[in-house]
């Protein structure tokens, strides 16, 4: 099969463990894991250079994940992976569980506890700066949310970055349009990002967010510009891949009744069945 | 006991800032992991030397301390060793999230050097004043909090943390700090209390600059026959909870000084013990809940009652002589 419809594959069934984890969880971040569970899978699955069995090996590419409370499709990759034995999933959220509502690390695999925004952006910036500063070779990757957009601490990690000339650091915008309020347009206007971004010294590239082929393509061409700290603007679906959520503001944490539950999970049954 | 204190003022013109900077010099000549973060605060860090000598482990970071804290954390995190050096008032405050979530959270070994603290900045206001800094910062979880007394102390401490991998805030002040040990002749201990001087009759219990102020305080009760211990707590945390004890069980009473708010500090942290295991009388010394008054220190500390003129009349009243 090839590997772009194994990858879509993948991406189909992380979707139907983070809902199944939701769902029993009774809790979780259902629209954001779904807008960027493509986005992780081209990741861990095709982009980044790590070791399950040696997650602190020193050559590794590092992901720090700055929108932490979209966990859930990230503890399902890592578990998939074998960062840690996938029945530790059925703990998500569950008292005393190291699976909790955002990235952390005392699970292997999880660089840097998140959960605040804005944070992500300056941690990359100086787990890049460090890679040049010894020669290193390997690449930060960090994923934040459109709404983060917002938090004044993005824009100091960005001026750094450039500053720095840090091209070994990949930024990627989860531009799924909503944030928990409404649309991020109509809670704090962020466009034109790209434009912001650019004048911030990135090299600023804009993608389907959602579209594995697009991922793969780019996220495999980086630095987009030698010199220069690159950034992804991946336009997504929040809910993607269930009808009912689908760019529904109310999904930003719902939970699936028993009914919505069953249903998203034969839609994405069938959505698995045409990938051949 | 050895005698670690010294008993005149001698008139030091060494900031700690500065023997801090020496320090990390020569210590990173020898550990390239070790950096220096700046946030424009090359000069009032007293870096500037370090940045000529050091070029690639100065990192410049501009006026951004919630960023400088995050990079930080990034470092610390791929094996390097960071010093941030950036004023208290703005690193205490304006990047105290980045400080539980990326530093004490996640377990970075980040060393946060708050310059310029307490009041030191004096006529510039509250606004540059840090005096809230030991109670927010010790009410991190995995979060150290230390204080030195004076350029000895300063540059043992600075030794000691860079062989500890914890994360840790210090906070000195700006100008040059009166000696409290004789010399660096002395055993320094992350989390062990120094007894500068042994007593009997009361206990004076400082931190950072005003360790000087307590030494003082028990010269001059010495002269009207008052036996008073003096306790340098340059560690806040973790705390040295059995010299507290010891004071509270031998002394019987016990004063705080700090240059810092009466609330959550030093004088906080002794209470808590004193009053859940050996209650006894404690007065605590240190900036009222105000806008603290502009000045030099000095004056402020006089104006407050960090002095010893008013630790004399307290400990006096104390111990109803």
């Amino acid at each position: 099969m090839e590997e772009i419809i194994l990858l879509k594959r993948k991406a189909t069934e992380i979707r139907m463990e983070l809902l199944k984890m939701i769902y029993e969880a009774k809790t979780g971040h259902t629209g954001g894991s779904l807008s960027n569970t493509d986005i992780l899978t081209v990741l861990y699955y095709k982009i980044m250079n790590i070791d399950p069995n040696n997650p602190n090996w020193d050559e590794r590419d590092r992901y720090v994940q700055s929108k932490g409370h979209a966990v859930e499709s990230y503890w399902a990759i890592l578990a998939d992976k074998g960062f840690f034995p996938k029945e530790e999933l059925e703990t998500f959220s569950q008292f005393n569980s190291r699976l909790i509502g955002h990235p952390n690390n005392k699970v292997p695999g999880v660089e840097m506890n998140t959960g605040a925004l804005g944070h992500g952006l300056p941690i990359s910036v100086g787990m890049a700066l460090a890679a040049k500063l010894d020669g290193k070779s390997y690449r930060v990757y960090t994923l934040m949310g459109d709404g983060e957009q917002a938090e004044g601490s993005v824009w100091e990690g960005a001026m750094a970055a450039s500053q720095y000339k840090l091209d070994n650091l990949v930024a990627i915008i989860d531009r799924n349009r909503l944030q928990i309020t409404g649309s991020t347009e109509e809670v704090m206007g962020i466009e034109p990002l790209g434009d912001k971004w650019r004048s911030f010294g990135w090299e600023v590239v804009e993608v389907d967010g959602n579209d594995i082929e697009q991922l793969v393509d780019v996220l495999s061409n980086t630095p987009a510009t030698s010199g220069k700290p690159t950034m992804i603007i991946a336009n997504t679906v929040k809910g993607k891949g269930i009808s009912i959520a689908e760019n529904q503001v109310g999904w930003h944490h719902r939970v699936p009744t028993k009914e919505e539950y069953e249903e998203a999970i034969k839609e994405l049954s069938q959505q698995l069945e045409v990938l051949v | 006991m050895k005698n670690v204190a010294l008993k005149a003022t001698p008139g030091n013109k060494i900031a700690n800032r500065k023997v801090i900077s020496d320090t990390l010099l020569e210590l990173g000549k020898k550990d390239r992991d070790i950096l220096v973060l700046t946030s424009d605060s090359r000069g009032s860090a007293s870096m500037v030397q370090f940045g000529e000598e050091l070029p690639q482990q100065i990192v410049e970071v501009g006026i951004a301390e919630q960023n400088i804290v995050g990079m930080a954390s990034g470092l610390a995190h791929s094996g390097k060793k960071p010093f941030v050096a950036s004023p208290a008032c703005f690193l205490s405050m304006r990047s105290i999230e980045q400080i539980k979530v990326d530093v004490a959270y996640s377990r970075t070994n980040v060393k946060l050097i708050g310059i310029s603290g307490g009041v030191s900045y004096g006529a510039l206001g509250m606004s540059h004043h840090s005096l809230q800094d030991i109670a927010v910062t010790r009410a991190i979880p995995g979060l150290d909090v230390m204080l030195p007394a004076d350029r000895h102390e300063a540059k043992k401490m600075i030794e000691a943390l860079v062989e500890y991998e914890r994360p840790v805030y210090i906070r000195i002040g700006r100008n040059p700090v009166e000696d409290s040990y004789v010399s660096e002749d002395y055993e320094f201990e992350i989390g062990k209390a120094v007894t500068m001087r042994e007593g009997t009759d009361i206990t004076i219990i400082a931190t950072g600059e005003t360790v000087r102020v307590a030494l003082d305080s028990a010269e001059a009760l010495e002269e009207v026959g008052v036996s008073c211990r003096v306790i340098n707590m340059h560690t806040i945390k973790p705390l040295d909870e059995e010299a507290i004890i010891k004071a509270a069980k031998e002394t019987g009473k016990i004063i705080t000084m700090e240059e810092h708010s009466i609330y959550g500090g030093l004088g906080s942290a002794v209470t808590e013990v004193v009053s859940q295991t050996c209650p006894i009388p404690v007065k605590v010394l240190g900036i009222p809940d105000e806008p603290a008054i502009t000045g030099k220190t000095a004056e402020v500390f006089k104006h407050y009652g960090l002095s010893v003129k008013n630790a004399k009349a307290i400990a006096l009243e104390m111990t109803s002589r």
